[in-house]
This record gives structure tokens, sequence and C-alpha cells, in this order.
């Protein structure tokens, strides 16, 4: 890769370090929420690598007259991080929009073809998109936290979940696992909004893992971060992998490299032009398109 | 001329520039605000000076009296108060109601946008108007009976409900877009958006602009005599079917008398009274808004 595409955050991790795709423990057996979808049994760890969780036929997405997406079919393993890269506009949040049926908040915007979490079609007419939101975490590009406590801020999911037994106690895992209760412990009752930007984004991710969904979704999470921040966030999503199922966007190729076990690259018009194992997209893609993208010929 | 690094013209290099323009626009902006200030301070002055000796304990805590010497203002300022109170209790949950459906759940279709442009015609319709359509349908329809509290309050809050509706779109769509995208991509139903997010947000805003709205209330003449509020009341209204007089009419009333006493003394009393309750009920606005602003 050429020194182009490096931005000063990735200067001190140069290697390409896969996170390990080994499952972790299974805390997140039944969910309580039911949109009609089969709970698997991640009891079995023989049944979990490789196993599709997510999985688009034919996915195609429109803002009024414009088609964003175009024809996207993948499969997305489970418990493990799978990358979405690519030029702007190229349709990759959209992708990641429409699995937890955000883009159902935009007017225009209309969804053709399949997308199956666990086998069920999120699209069908019984699936409540706000059950389907209870399994499926966000994250987002710039940090939102709201202007509430700490503590409020992480407890938000689970009291509007009604999983609000235990509050405390959930609360405080969701921090320890965002790598953020030792900044914080001290000072839960203060503003989300007092705390630096990446604070701010591990708080939002603690926020999207306190209801223990199944999939975390995040849109370009540290791009508004500086490269510390950014290096916390990228370790925090290879501890999360291994109880969750994680799908980023990222405008930052080394980052995808570093984190991610599955990369997608969207190139423009919408189209899913190669999807892959990581290390093969960044080592010996099939398509000259996306050669010459990683390797910042164009885009 | 060490500020000014432009170049003048290509000759002269950093000579100096005409500001002739620039010095005549200020003196005519200055112009322009020291005539609207100067204008409106003369006339509180004068009406203040006018009002010493008549503004008293016993001018806010008497009835109206024939003697402008026991004149006194109590009826029409517990009646304005009445009143203001009966227009908040009523405006507010419509005004946000209409507010929040317009800009969370109503879809950008035409029949939104008829009922949106409508609203901003309604704000600007002469409140004379309103007090015909208070007459016919609260007077008339519904019998609720000639210049009571109850008649005065709705017609009222008919004229400021527009206003009241459109600050708080205003004020609900200043929330951050991506505070509803985090409420909803938790899981949250969007009645628990609009509940725990949007309008603790949105409260303040729509606070002031109803607060600001009411003081516009206060001020408002014709639609109380239009539903024929009698101008002179003895005694404060005891039920919300009373008559019902307010600081407006009273003062109008006596602007008619022949005595000068009345004319001068007795109505710049009544007219600091209106004005000193009126800039009250704007500066809990301000501060409102200030509060609201530190925390964000």
């Amino acid at each position: 890769m050429t020194n182009k595409q490096m931005t000063s955050s990735e200067t001190e991790q140069t290697d390409d370090q896969q996170p390990n795709p080994t499952p972790g423990t299974d805390s997140l057996a039944d969910r309580g929420t039911d949109i009609g979808v089969e709970t698997s049994s991640r009891d079995d760890p023989a049944t979990v690598p490789d196993r599709t969780i997510i999985e688009s036929r034919d996915l195609d997405v429109y803002y009024g007259d414009d088609q964003a997406l175009n024809g996207i079919s993948m499969e997305i393993p489970e418990q493990q991080v799978t990358a979405l890269i690519g030029p702007s506009g190229c349709g990759k949040s959209t992708f990641l929009r429409s699995i937890n049926r955000m883009n159902d908040l935009i007017d225009i915007a209309r969804v053709d073809g399949e997308l199956f979490f666990r086998e069920k079609d999120v699209y069908d007419d019984d699936v409540d998109p706000v059950a389907l939101r209870r399994r499926i975490g966000m994250v987002f590009q710039s940090p939102n936290p709201f202007p509430k406590s700490i503590y409020d801020n992480v407890a938000y999911g689970l009291r509007v979940q009604g999983q609000d037994d235990n509050l405390d106690e959930k609360v405080h895992t969701a921090l320890e696992r965002a790598a953020l209760l030792d900044e914080v412990e001290d000072q839960l009752d203060s503003s989300g909004l007092d705390l630096s930007g990446g604070q701010q984004q591990r708080l939002c991710i603690a926020r999207a893992i306190a209801p223990d969904p199944e999939v975390i979704l995040m849109d370009e999470p540290a791009s508004a971060l500086d490269p510390v921040a950014t290096s916390k966030i990228e370790d925090l999503i290879e501890d999360l992998a291994e109880e969750y199922t994680v799908i980023i966007v990222t405008h930052n190729m080394q980052q995808a490299a570093r984190i991610s076990d599955k990369t997608a690259v969207f190139l423009t018009g919408g189209n899913l032009v190669e999807f892959d194992d990581t290390t093969k997209i960044f080592e010996n893609p099939e398509s000259d398109r996306v050669e010459d993208y990683i390797t910042g010929k164009f885009g | 001329m060490a500020a000014d690094t432009q170049e003048a013209s290509v000759d002269s290099g950093f000579g100096q520039i005409s500001r002739t323009k620039d010095v005549a626009f200020r003196l005519l902006a200055l112009a322009a605000t020291l005539i609207g200030i100067v204008s409106l301070a003369a006339l509180l002055l004068n009406v203040a000076v006018d009002a010493v000796g008549w503004l008293d304990w016993g001018f806010l805590t008497n009835p109206p009296h024939p003697n402008p010497n026991n004149a006194g203002f109590l009826p029409a300022l517990v009646g304005s108060i009445a009143i203001m109170i009966m227009i908040a209790l009523v405006t507010f949950p419509l005004g946000v109601g209409a507010a929040i459906y317009l800009e969370e759940y109503a879809s950008d279709g035409y029949l939104t946008r008829f009922i949106q442009l409508n609203i901003a015609n309604l704000a600007g319709v002469p409140s004379v108007v309103y007090g015909l359509l208070g007459l016919g349908l609260f007077v008339g329809l519904f019998n609720i009976g000639y210049g009571s509290v109850l008649a005065a309050a709705f017609t009222v809050a008919l004229l400021i409900l527009p206003i009241v509706i459109i600050s708080a779109q205003e004020a609900i769509r200043s929330v951050p877009d991506s505070q509803r995208q985090a409420s909803y991509g938790m899981g949250a139903t969007k009645w628990q958006t609009i509940r725990n997010v949007v309008l603790p947000r949105a409260m303040p805003g729509i606070m002031t602009g109803t607060i600001l709205a009411l003081g516009r209330a206060i001020g408002e003449t014709a639609p109380l005599i239009m539903i024929a509020a009698p101008t002179t009341v003895f005694g404060v209204p005891n039920s919300l079917l009373s008559k019902v007089s307010a600081m407006p009419l009273q003062i109008y009333n006596w602007a008619s008398y022949p005595q000068t006493e009345f004319q001068y003394g007795v109505v710049a009393a009544g007219v600091v009274t209106l004005l000193v309750i009126l800039l009250t009920i704007n500066s809990v606005a301000i501060i409102i808004r200030n509060r609201y602003q530190q925390r964000t």
C-alpha cells in the first residue's frame, strides 16, 4: 500500500493485525425481543464460525429516482468484523442502514430485493423495524450522545426496550466493555457532552451494546476522531467481535485491513465489486478496479 | 492605514481609499436606530411622568370609580391575568401537539404543505377578524356568554395559536436529526423518541415562543370588544363565566372620559402597569432562552 492513503492515525500500527476469529463465550443466548426471527442457539460453539447471520439477495435501494444500491448480494458471517469500503457516494452507508431499516426513516427511500437476518427477510410485512433495531445496534459517524448524564445515555436503550432490571449492573458492564468505565466511573452523573470526542464515541458504543444486541453496525465510527482515539476505537472493535457481529463502514482502507475479517468493496453506482476475506482483498484482489482503488490509483 | 493592506490602484500602491459612502451609511444606520429608540424612550418617559402620583397601591387594589382620585385597576388586572392563564392552558397543549404532528408525524405531502401555508397565513389575520370568529363560535354557537373569561380566552387563544405552533415547530426542527437517529437506532419507538429526546431539547424554545405569544395576547383589545367584553367591570371575576374586562379595554375606556385627570394620570398609570407586566413576561422568556443556551 502506498503512503498516500495512510493518514497520520495509522502510522502507529502498520502491521495488518487480524482479530482472532475464535468465538467468544456465549452471553447472548436468547433475546427477549421477538421479530418473528428464529434466534440462533449460540450455545453450540461448533455452529459459530462462518455461520451467516445477514444475507442480502439482489438488494436495490432507491432515493426517489436515484438508485443508491444496485443488486447487492452478500453473506455476512456471524461474530466477525466485516468492513464495507469504497469511495464517497458508493452506497456503503446505505447498505449498512438498510440492515436495521434506518432507511425507513427517509420518506423517499425504497428497497427492493431481500435482506435476511437469521434467515428472516427483515423487509417482510410482519417484521417490526423497531423490534429489529433492538437486536441490531448502531453507532454513527459523529458521536451523538444525548444531552443527558453518562449513566442515562448508557441506560437509554435498556429503558426504551423495557430491560430496566439490574440497570446499574448493566450500565457498568456496558461501560466496561466499551473500555470507558475507568475514565468515567466517578462522573456517571455528569453530562455525556462533557466528554472528549473519543470518549463520546465510546459512550455511544456502550449505549449501543448495553441492551446486548446481536449485531453492531458502525458507520465510520472513527472518522471524526483523532489518531489516539481512533486506535482505542479500533482495539475496542476487535474485542467486541469476540461476542458480537460487527459491520463497519470506513473510508480508511488501513483501518479496514487492520480490524476486519471480511471486506466488501463498493464502487461508484452502488455496486458491490468484490467481497472476500480481508487478506485476499488487500493482497490479491480479483478485480482490477478494486486493486486500483486499494492502491490509491482511483477513488 | 496599517490595518488596510488593500491596494487602491496599480499606480499608488497603498494609497488612501475613499470612505465617504462607508461613513454616510454608518450615519444613516445610526439615525435609523436612534429614531426608533429615542421615540420609544420619549413615549415611555412621557407616560411614566404622567403616571406619577396616580400609580399607587390604591390604584392596583381598588375597583374603577367615577372620581379619578379613587379610580382603581384591580378588576381589569385580575381579568387580564385570568384570561392569560386560560390562554396558556389552551394554546400550550394544542400548539405543541400540532407542531409535533406537523414536524414528526406528517409526511411531506400536499396536504401538509397546505396546512403549513394556512397556519402561516392565519398568523397574519387581523385580530378583529378573530374577534368576529369568537363572537360567532364561542358566544353564538357554544353560548359561553358575552364577554366571559372563557369566551375571551378562547378567542384570543385562537389568535395566538398559529404563532405558538410556528415557534414550537421551529424549536422541534432545531433538534439535531442525529439525536433522533441515535434514539431510533436504539430501537426506540416514535413516541419514546419524541418524549425522551425531541421534547426535552425543544422545550425551552417552545416555552420562549409561547410566552412571547402570550405577551402579544395581553395587549389585544379588538377581539375582546368584538365578543362584547365590558370595558369596565367593578368586581373581580369570580368564575370562568363571569363578565370580564382586561387592562387594555379599561385603559381605552378611561381615555374616553372627559376629565383630564383620567385622560392623562389614570390612563398613564394603567399603561405603566400593563407595560410592566408585559416586560416581565418577556424577561421570563429571555431568561429561559439564556439558560437553555448555556446548557448546550
